[in-house]
């Protein structure tokens, strides 16, 4: 199979041009030396099935970033037989640049020139021909956003497969020349062929961003909208996540449960419902999160809004180590920290992207919140719950603080903190479904069985030995609970809530449930009233600081491990956070015993 | 670098106040990285360069070159220095 690779500048459409060629049907692909997800589709061209490979945007083919070296590690393993060059017309006088790098390498190239409506607005003129003649490469015009000049390019893409795919030099580095020769080239081919005003007129992009980013106005103006797209994610979506949990559960009890009942014995329907099929209910569950996320977050994104909210949050993150996108996607953990994680895949820098992914999961999310308010409704006395709601927000803000200051170092960015501020743009419907849609696959297809495999062992855990009332202290949890009861003493956390706390591992939705089950009750207010009898307000805030901060779930967990494709780094999270949880709680338990509480 | 005796003296990037126009004059970085990236994003010497604005609390510098928006850090912005036109 021919294979053709798109290569480009940030910021030059050539995703939006990777996703009108190759629609939804892209897929993410693993490529031999690039550790990164690229996004790969397959389209029939010529009578022969050619696949395209979107490469990370990169601004120079010498650079170190973790993409130019994923760029030049594919472009050597994996030579492809013709590559695209995506250029923004706009921005052509710098752009060239990359283009004059790539053809001093033996590729098969073609050039295509995106934007180049937007150049006449500019008053940039781009002599195409006469371009086209100096560089001795096919040019062509292209409009990726509308789809104009789409069909003339695969057109020219199928003549240009017909020659033979070039052989690639051992050191690609070697073969890049010295930049002297290029600067003087581009120089040359600019003076004959393109046109640049001196001083650029007065854009739509100018006057919207002397509000936006106004010394002033700029931060309130950027929190409201930050309010309002929480509002509408969670707001939407939380129904959402509901509607489908009691589906799952509808399914269950008026067919599964009466059509297997009869026929399967208690431990094997136990396995597959409590078992396989909530950990399949758990997955779905987090669907039309994601969805809605990524809508509204690529609507942020392509309007070139992320790059306004990088620059007014930068002073206040660079001393954490961390970008204003990282603060952005740690504002929505507070919703969901699933999608959140996937969301720092715009931070290029993988060490600002482990730190990212470090800090979201204390962010207090929407299902831990609902244990928190279940507790402080029964434990607190109504004027002081509000109090204690909103200190563990700050406990979450505290320890997100705590754990970029002491990580920083280590997972220090070793890129230069340049950033482009797009203009301002118009997103399209088609990208943003796209967008949803290969975030949600990709959710699906790394995340789901992880998720699963876990729910399976928790129903394992507080289900056997057999004979033992599941989610007591006689089951295997509830060993563990015991065991672990030199750990949780010193935090004032008793067995019964340890078990809550092994499947609050799974999802704090269920840990209010759990509750009930392990102290015999099923209504919630009878339970309230024993968690009285139980706990005092000490010991329940204790609790209520580790269930804040040990980890959200497993399915943060799954998401931490796929995103990050590093185990170790999934094991070093989950082990801080533990730590971090217990030292919290028993400084607090401690001291409080010490005050006399 | 060339210097001019008669033309104003050069200075960092970083020192100069949004609505500010100068020329680069030089990267004085021992940072390869950074480098690059510069020279990539179009900030080559002799190119004319205009403050836009700063960041809230001291944060990064908003500059612009041709068509290119940028986004600077100001300690990067000491790496520069240009002379104001």
């Amino acid at each position: 199979m021919k294979r053709v690779a798109l290569l480009g500048m940030p910021n030059t459409g050539k995703s939006t041009l990777f996703n009108r060629i190759t629609g939804g049907s892209a897929r993410v692909g693993n490529w031999p030396g690039v550790t990164v997800d690229l996004l790969a589709g397959k389209l029939l061209l010529g009578g022969e099935m050619v696949e395209f490979i979107d490469l990370p945007g990169i601004y120079d083919m010498h650079g170190y970033s973790d993409d130019e070296q994923v760029v030049r590690h594919f472009l050597h393993d994996n030579v492809p037989d013709l590559v695209v060059v995506v250029l923004n017309a706009t921005q052509i006088e710098r752009q060239l640049s990359l283009l004059l790098q790539l053809r001093s390498l033996d590729l098969n190239l073609i050039v295509l020139l995106n934007m180049a409506d937007e150049t006449r607005k500019l008053g940039i003129t781009i002599n195409r021909r006469k371009m086209a003649e100096m560089l001795e490469l096919p040019i062509l015009l292209v409009s990726a956003k509308f789809g104009r000049g789409v069909p003339e390019v695969l057109e020219a893409i199928t003549r240009t497969l017909r020659y033979p795919t070039p052989g690639m030099a051992e050191d690609l580095r070697a073969q890049l020349e010295n930049d002297d020769h290029i600067e003087v080239e581009m120089a040359r081919v600019l003076s004959q062929s393109v046109e640049i005003p001196v001083r650029m007129s007065d854009s739509d992009t100018d006057r919207l961003d002397r509000l936006m980013l106004h010394p002033f106005w700029g931060l309130p103006i950027f929190f409201l909208i930050m309010f309002l797209l929480f509002k509408c994610i969670f707001l939407l979506g939380q129904p959402l996540q509901s509607e489908v949990a009691s589906a799952f559960t509808a399914i269950r009890e008026s067919a599964l449960e009466p059509l297997l009942l009869a026929v399967l014995p208690p431990p094997l329907l136990g396995f597959l419902l409590d078992g396989v099929y909530n950990g399949v209910a758990t997955v779905a569950s987090f669907v039309p999160i994601i969805v809605l996320f990524f809508l509204f977050m690529a609507i942020v994104e392509d309007t070139g809004y992320l790059s306004r909210a990088a620059f007014l949050m930068d002073a206040l993150m660079a001393r954490m180590g961390l970008d204003g996108r990282s603060f952005v996607m740690l504002l929505m953990g507070f919703g969901c920290n699933v999608p959140a994680l996937m969301g720092t895949r715009v931070i290029r820098s993988r060490g600002q992207r482990l730190l990212s992914m470090l800090v979201i999961p204390f962010s207090l999310c929407s299902a831990r919140l609902q244990v928190f308010v279940f507790i402080t409704a029964a434990l607190f006395a109504p004027p002081h719950a509000p109090l204690v709601l909103f200190s563990l927000y700050l406990a979450s803000f505290a320890a997100a603080l705590l754990t970029a200051l002491i990580f920083k170092k280590r997972l220090s960015s070793d890129e230069p903190f340049v950033l482009e501020l797009p203009p301002y743009r118009f997103p399209t419907m088609r990208q943003l479904w796209l967008r949803s849609w290969h975030e949600v696959s990709h959710f699906l297809r790394r995340a789901s069985l992880f998720i699963v495999a876990g729910v399976v062992l928790a129903w394992v855990l507080t289900n056997f030995p057999t004979g033992a009332y599941p989610g007591s202290l006689d089951t295997w949890a509830g060993m563990i609970g015991s065991q672990l009861n030199f750990m949780f003493a010193p935090l004032g956390i008793p067995p019964e809530l340890t078990i809550a706390l092994i499947l609050g591992f799974i999802a704090k939705e269920i840990v209010v449930g759990s509750l009930a089950v392990i102290y015999g009750h099923h209504a919630l207010d009878a339970l309230a009233n024993t968690l009285t009898h139980q706990l005092d307000w000490v010991q329940a805030y204790s609790f209520m600081l580790f269930t804040l901060i040990y980890t959200p779930c497993l399915s943060t967990i799954a998401t931490l491990r796929s995103e990050s494709k590093s185990g170790g780094f999934t094991l070093v999270a989950l082990a801080w956070s533990l730590s971090l949880a217990w030292l919290v709680s028993f400084l607090f338990y401690q001291a409080a015993r010490a005050l006399g509480y | 670098m060339p210097k001019v005796s008669s033309a104003p003296a050069s200075e960092p990037l970083s020192g100069l106040r949004p609505g500010d126009i100068a020329t680069i004059v030089g990267l004085h970085t021992a940072d390869d990285a950074l480098r690059q990236r510069l020279l990539a994003l179009g900030m080559r010497t002799g190119k004319t360069i205009i403050i836009m604005r700063q960041a809230p609390f001291g944060g990064p510098l908003q500059v612009r070159l041709g068509s290119t928006d940028l986004l600077i850090r100001t300690n990067e912005a000491d790496k520069i220095s240009v002379r104001k036109t």
